[in-house]
């Protein structure tokens, strides 16, 4: 059972897999990091752009991974503006307002995509779906390999963002020091606003890369938040680097407990994690705060 | 304390209600019926034409239309000089869709009602139908109980599971033998519902019996979108036969997972298979289904009818699913009882059914004798992907080709 002719192929395809996890736990530790709100709406939103990816490639005939050039900055501009004209404005600056002001708007996300596109779930066909790499000691899914190739540079692009931009530089600034950022000229309702649309726009390109693998339902969004959240809470609230090692350690995770659990039950050592993180390391593995 | 009177109470409360229903119903369609010499025979067709089901259901409608519609350009049932109404009724991919469906029929006033798809459908719409005396005609549910409960007004035209498992394991032992038994170890990949689960425990407590090592059993949730692990497995493993028992999506997705890892065992052979006897399957994925043996309902391909049929299905830009024949068939043995009833009463249709010899369909099936309820001839038939297209394999009686087996590696 543990030959290595399987052990492999599981544990490289649960690395490709944990790849596009930390892309979906990037946007939402980023959101974290600098506003300090768990965003709950981030579920519905990945929803929302999978079904715009879906009807790209269904309307538009644009390949999905086009579609990152489309959509990635529709998606910018649409997380700007729920966090400048719905979030901020609803929250009046209490972060429990703004905790119920995402679910509320999760809710109404799901719902919207229930009644428009119902519950139908959907899958897009393209020619490349099941080609394969042959490495030698694994045949790997072109589109995984893709998809991991492209989390990793939208990580290292958001980190250089964060460290080598003025407005990286703002929003760490935002993050640590509110009032402090504000007197000196930061205007922090844009930075806020920045941020929450980096963290949609991170959705809309995981939904590009996970679509050509993966189905669209209005629920679908759901199943990967809560992964995305164990995994933010592995690697440290609002660590970028945390966030891509936990991604791909929880996509191993959950590569080799389906493997040997069953696929009924593969997510269970994720959730086991996510509880031993906080009994012993409620901090995360890169968290700044102890 | 309280509990046997309350029952008792309610039991009558029922009855009485029931009665009531059936009385209201007769008081409301008599006039009509004699109003209507000449007028049309209503007739219930019943699917779950929206939810998870929808499509099954959509084909089945198909089906049972087209039928109806044939019926009618032929003149309609003579003996009563009157055509067919279908009565379209949508389960919504529920029972409780399912029972609603069935109460407004009956107060629509039909004479009998085709349809349900589900097995789990057609456990209540039966027995709903049962309450108004109306006959009823299973056109796929394969649950062994839906006809054994004892319900006067329920049909089944095709076979049941039992059935379609003792057939499946029988036919598989013959290809073996017949090959010279290259095959001795098998994997099971099912869905964890009572379907799959249900058939993986009937296959792990015969099989070994008759000649075959279970290697290993391997359940999913439905949906599940990746099969690379579960594929693994069986790479590792290697067995001369893998054995998936899982609905469309799931079966298509392993199938190609199988032909993306290169894994070729000797056979790949299913038993009610989602996709396996699916045309649509190998129009879209000719590679992954080249080969794949399947134990299903199936048209008579020796059958003109059932051939001028698939001509017609596919000239409307459908596929030849087995809803449609399925369906098509059940409308014509209703029919044919109409004929011999020579009235829509129900009672007389339901009488009608059970003494029922029709040979008119387009099945492979024996001489029609319902017991029970349940069609004796009915039997599922072996299928095998060849040259992209389904030839029928077992029985020799229905074939169209000889079964490869092994695959070719």
């Amino acid at each position: 059972m543990l030959s290595p002719v399987i052990l492999l192929p599981a544990v490289l395809n649960g690395l490709l897999t944990g790849a596009v996890y930390a892309l979906v736990a990037l946007g939402l530790t980023l959101i974290y990091g600098v506003l300090h709100i768990v965003n709950f709406a981030h579920g519905a939103l990945l929803s929302a752009a999978l079904f715009a990816a879906f009807f790209a490639y269904r309307l538009l005939g644009l390949d999905p991974y086009l579609a990152i050039f489309l959509l990635t900055p529709l998606f910018f501009v649409l997380g700007y503006l729920l966090q400048r004209f719905v979030i901020g404005p609803a929250a009046h600056g209490e972060d429990r307002n703004i905790l119920l002001v995402t679910l509320g708007l999760a809710v109404i996300i799901e719902n919207a995509l229930l009644y428009a596109f119902r519950a139908d779930t959907r899958t897009v066909d393209l020619p490349y779906g099941f080609t394969v790499l042959d490495f030698g000691i694994a045949f790997l899914a072109v589109p995984r390999v893709i998809g991991f190739c492209v989390a990793l540079v939208v990580a290292l692009a958001l980190w250089m963002i964060l460290n080598l931009t003025d407005t990286g530089k703002a929003m760490r600034a935002v993050a640590k020091e509110k009032l402090g950022a504000e007197l000196s000229g930061i205007d922090v309702g844009h930075i806020y606003a920045v941020t929450f649309g980096l963290g949609t726009a991170c959705l809309a390109i995981a939904a590009c890369l996970l679509l050509p693998t993966y189905y669209v339902n209005p629920q679908v969004g759901n199943g990967f938040v809560l992964v995305a959240f164990t995994i933010v809470v592995l690697g440290g609230m609002g660590s970028v680097a945390g966030s891509l090692i936990g991604g791909l350690l929880i996509g191993v995770v959950e590569s080799l407990s389906g493997l040997f659990l069953g696929e009924s039950l593969g997510q269970i050592g994720i959730f086991v994690i996510f509880i031993m993180v906080l009994l012993f390391r409620p901090s995360g593995l890169f968290g700044e705060r102890a | 304390m309280s509990l046997p009177y309350s029952n008792v109470s309610r039991r009558r409360f029922l009855q009485s209600t029931g009665l009531g229903a059936v009385a209201a119903a007769g008081f409301v369609t008599a006039p009509s019926v004699l109003r209507a010499q000449g007028a049309a025979v209503k007739v219930g067709v019943l699917h779950p034409v929206s939810g998870a089901l929808s499509y099954s259901g959509q084909q089945g409608r198909l089906g049972a239309t087209m039928a109806i519609d044939e019926i009618n350009a032929a003149g309609g049932i003579k003996a009563l000089g009157a055509k067919i109404e279908a009565v379209l009724g949508d389960a919504q991919s529920t029972p409780d869709g399912g029972n609603a469906a069935v109460e407004s029929m009956n107060s629509a006033g039909v004479a009998a009602i085709v349809g349900g798809y589900a097995s789990s459908i057609c456990l209540a719409v039966s027995q709903t139908a049962a309450r108004y005396d109306l006959p009823y005609l299973v056109d796929v549910g394969v649950a062994d109980s839906i006809v054994t409960r004892g319900l006067k007004n329920t049909f089944r035209f095709g076979p049941g599971f039992g059935v379609i498992a003792k057939t499946a394991i029988d036919n598989l032992v013959a290809l073996n033998e017949h090959a010279g038994k290259p095959a001795k170890t098998v994997m099971i990949v099912n869905e964890d519902s009572l379907f799959g689960s249900g058939l993986a425990k009937l296959l792990n407590a015969q099989l070994p019996d008759r000649g075959f090592q279970v290697l290993e059993t391997i359940p999913h949730p439905t949906p599940t979108r990746d099969f690379n692990n579960v594929v693994l497995k069986i790479k590792a493993q290697n067995p001369d036969i893998v054995i998936p028992a899982n609905y469309y999506n799931e079966y298509v997705l392993l199938a190609r997972t199988m032909q993306q890892q290169r894994v070729r065992p000797k056979a790949i052979y299913s038993v009610l298979g989602g996709a396996a006897s699916s045309y649509k399957f190998v129009k879209e994925f000719p590679e992954a289904a080249q080969y794949i043996m399947d134990c299903n309902h199936w048209f008579d391909p020796r059958n003109a009818k059932a051939l001028a049929l698939k001509k017609k299905v596919e000239d409307q830009g459908q596929f030849y699913t087995y809803e449609v024949y399925m369906n098509y068939s059940s409308v014509l043995l209703l029919a044919d009882a109409l004929e011999r009833a020579g009235s829509a009463d129900r009672a007389k249709i339901t009488t009608a059914l059970a003494s029922s010899t029709f040979s008119g369909h387009v099945m492979p099936y024996g001489p029609t004798k319902f017991v029970d309820g349940q069609n004796q001839g009915a039997a599922p038939v072996n299928t095998q992907v060849l040259a992209n297209d389904i030839q029928v394999i077992l029985p020799p009686a229905f074939a169209t080709a000889k079964p490869v087996f092994p695959m070719p590696a």
